[in-house]
């Protein structure tokens, strides 16, 4: 018993629930284990409902309404009609890489979900590494999808994998580096305890990492305007061309999930997570959750689609650096600024990011045609 | 270490997202680089030109329908005008007056669609292909008030119409010019400056004017090279010689101008329509013409700006009331030749985005 409760108190999930919280480690952790499976399933299913009626808006049609009262159901009639389809599978595919993809890419969407908390720690388990856990999970998607990319056998498949590859090893340093700015004005890994050092919400202590996050985490799950490895209107469909029913389902599952993931950590990490005045805080959680997800949808109706080169100058030499400054700055600002004046950081850190962004936009040209790499 | 590798094939089509119907091509890709392709085309080959032959005169104008679908007004247009020269047919005024108004209108909805798909082509998903549909709708409800066809519309005969506007056409007409140029401001406005596609389209997939004149380019292809032709001006057919408007002109060639040459002669289109509608004269819009004609030994060739470029009907009669042979100078399939030319040693994204910005319609292509 003693190792298991040394596990458990590592695992800290004791540290914020109540004392009389009833059932051992395993009951807690098969309890939040359907929470989230539960809860994830039926965000997906709100995601898209949200993305598709609001893209409907967006575009001057209505979007799907047929499906119960304002078209609610439609997701779920999606998922009926994707659950009977046929699974057709490639002859020349790899069968098993072709058949572990899907769990491959999903998996990982999942776990992330472990350590957010939806109220104060309301988590799976209150890693004390957890944004760096959150951060080496996400990227194991990738592996996925470049399987479903190679197994599936077809050109377009492979040019969206190796895409998407490309994207997310350049994405991740601007995203980690963004992060640690986060994790030096709270002082902490735990996602928990970043939620409770906002009592500003770092969004405004830290406008700029908010911004190449929020940039960053956009690419890095492929959503436009960085959507090249499923560009549409050039590769298909991208890696999961060769997918049909209930496997596509879980691309587009992941696809949605991945959205949802990263809007979670942003409200968790800059937008000050479950805290919020009345509300019950997981509703505030939803809510934020919802509210990122919607500029997500917002960019995705109106922006062009950039290419492989840009995607890479983007993060390169436009996102990598400011990280770096953005990073220095907060270095410095902490050591000079003791912990009582942080709303210090407010002005003055919107105000550098404002300067930089504009600066460096300046230096920074995507345009006329040939950018080299 | 060094990695070896190879240039690889990618078919593109017959059914692809983005090739705007059932064109293929064979790309020859280095990584994400194009190296050569190959232009297949054919899938949509119904030997129009053949059928021709089979049918009487007046027979074919709805199979001229048929061939760039996108603008059909225009291709009964250039049809209509060859079998004229070649019987010696006159056209009243108000007629050629409508004609005009037809014309200019169906550039602009095809013009619409060239821009909104070339905004898909560039990855905005759907809005500004589905603003711009918007507007097309509002064309096509004139035209079905015409015809009663949206897309086919079989609309002009020779020596005039099938029959005159109703009375609530020109009403309508005028509440749509009151629309109109208010939206293509607002489509300038959000689209113009938009950074992704300056970044995207400027410098990409250059067309340079000797290119563009070796290939017989015409239409805003060749306008966006730099060179002010537009039949309109240079072989004035119809009435066109009394209006005014400009030539809008492109200045490197590339996937922008096209796009903004596209949008400008909308300006210059609805400019048109404008003086037209305040000039047209009331009479007869159809000269009094046997139902078969029977147009006298010999041939004739018109060519007309259709929104693609210039469209030609080259009919030779053997005195029957079917054309021994006709000929067609397909716009789209000209314009494609230069491809090949415009994309190598671009990437798979500038290749969907040069072939777009060409504006190409395979009813057209492959006849």
């Amino acid at each position: 018993m003693a190792t298991i409760g040394i596990g458990i108190n590592n695992l800290g999930y004791q540290q914020t629930l109540p004392p009389d919280w009833p059932g051992g480690f395993w009951w807690h952790w098969l309890l939040f284990m359907v929470i989230i499976i539960v809860c994830v399933l039926i965000l997906v299913m709100a995601a898209i409902y949200i993305e598709r009626r609001g893209m409907g808006r967006m575009q001057s049609r209505l979007g799907p309404n047929r499906a119960g009262p304002f078209g609610l159901f439609q997701p779920v009639a999606d998922a009926m009609k994707v659950l009977l389809k046929e699974d057709i599978v490639p002859t020349r595919a790899d069968k098993l890489v072709h058949w572990l993809a899907p769990v491959v890419a999903f998996a990982p969407v999942l776990m992330i979900f472990a350590v957010i908390p939806f109220g104060d720690g309301w988590q799976l388990a209150n890693l004390n590494i957890g944004i760096l856990y959150v951060v080496a999970v996400s990227s194991v998607a990738t592996v996925g999808v470049f399987m479903a990319g190679w197994g599936s056998s077809n050109k377009y498949s492979l040019l969206g994998a190796m895409r998407n590859v490309a994207a997310v090893v350049s994405y991740e340093i601007p995203l980690v580096l963004a992060v640690v700015g986060v994790v030096m004005v709270a002082g902490s890994l735990s996602m928990n305890q970043i939620v409770l050092a906002q009592d500003i919400p770092f969004f405004l202590i830290q406008p700029l990492g908010f911004l190449l996050f929020f940039v960053a985490g956009c690419a890095e799950i492929n959503r436009s305007p960085f959507d090249l490895m499923e560009a549409d209107s050039e590769i298909v469909a991208g890696f999961h061309t060769e997918y049909s029913g209930m496997k596509f389902a879980m691309f587009y599952l992941v696809e949605y999930a991945e959205a949802i993931a990263i809007s979670a950590i942003i409200t968790t990490l800059f937008l000050g997570g479950w805290r919020g005045p009345l509300l019950p805080p997981w509703l505030w959680f939803l809510i934020k959750l919802i509210i990122v997800f919607f500029v997500m949808v917002w960019t995705r109706t109106t922006m062009p689609r950039v290419r492989i080169d840009q995607l890479m100058a983007l993060a390169w030499k436009f996102l990598l650096p400011l990280a770096v400054i953005n990073l220095l700055i907060t270095a410095v600002e902490l050591l000079f600024w003791s912990d009582t004046i942080t709303w210090l950081m407010v002005p003055v850190n919107i105000v550098i990011m404002i300067v930089l962004v504009v600066l460096w936009s300046k230096f920074f040209k995507l345009g006329w045609g040939k950018v080299e790499v | 270490m060094t990695l070896k590798t190879e240039p690889f094939m990618l078919n593109m089509g017959p059914v692809h997202p983005s090739t705007h119907g059932v064109y293929r091509m064979r790309a020859t890709l280095d990584g994400e680089v194009v190296v050569d392709i190959e232009p297949v085309f054919g899938y949509l080959h119904r030997g129009i030109e053949k059928l021709a032959e089979e049918r009487t005169f007046t027979g074919f104008i709805p199979l001229t329908d048929r061939l760039d679908y996108i603008s059909s007004m225009s291709n009964n247009m250039a049809y209509c005008m060859a079998v004229e020269k070649l019987a010696g047919i006159e056209v009243p005024e108000r007629a050629e007056y409508l004609r005009v108004i037809l014309a200019e209108m169906q550039r602009l909805a095809n013009h619409l669609i060239a821009v909104g798909s070339f905004f898909n082509d560039c990855g905005a998903y759907f809005t500004p292909f589905l603003y711009m549909f918007r507007e097309r709708e509002k064309i096509l409800d004139l035209f079905e008030m015409l015809s009663g066809q949206r897309l086919t519309y079989n609309y002009m005969r020779f020596g005039g119409f099938s029959q005159d506007v109703p009375a609530e056409f020109m009403p309508a007409l005028r509440k749509f010019m009151g629309q109109m140029p208010g939206m293509v401001d607002e489509f300038d406005r959000f689209l113009k400056q938009n950074e992704v596609l300056l970044a995207r389209a400027r410098g990409v997939g250059i067309l340079t004017a000797e290119q563009a004149i070796n290939c017989g380019i015409s239409g805003p292809v060749l306008r966006a090279s730099g060179i002010e032709w537009d039949l309109r001006k240079a072989d004035p057919y119809s009435i066109y010689d009394r209006f005014e408007f400009d030539i809008p002109t492109g200045e490197f060639g590339d996937c922008y101008d096209r796009y903004r040459v596209r949008v400008e002669e909308m300006r210059q289109s609805l400019r048109i329509i404008e003086q037209a509608m305040d000039q047209m004269p009331s009479g007869p819009v159809r000269s009094d013409l046997p139902h078969l004609v029977r147009p006298p030994a010999g041939e004739a060739y018109t060519h007309i700006e259709s929104p693609k470029g210039e469209l030609g009907f080259y009919l030779v009669s053997d005195d029957s009331i079917a054309p021994y042979r006709c000929h067609i100078r397909p716009t789209s399939l000209i314009n494609l030749s230069a491809l090949r030319d415009m994309v190598i040693g671009w990437k798979v994204a500038d290749l969907i985005l040069t072939f777009g910005s060409i504006d190409i319609c395979l009813g057209e292509v492959d006849r």
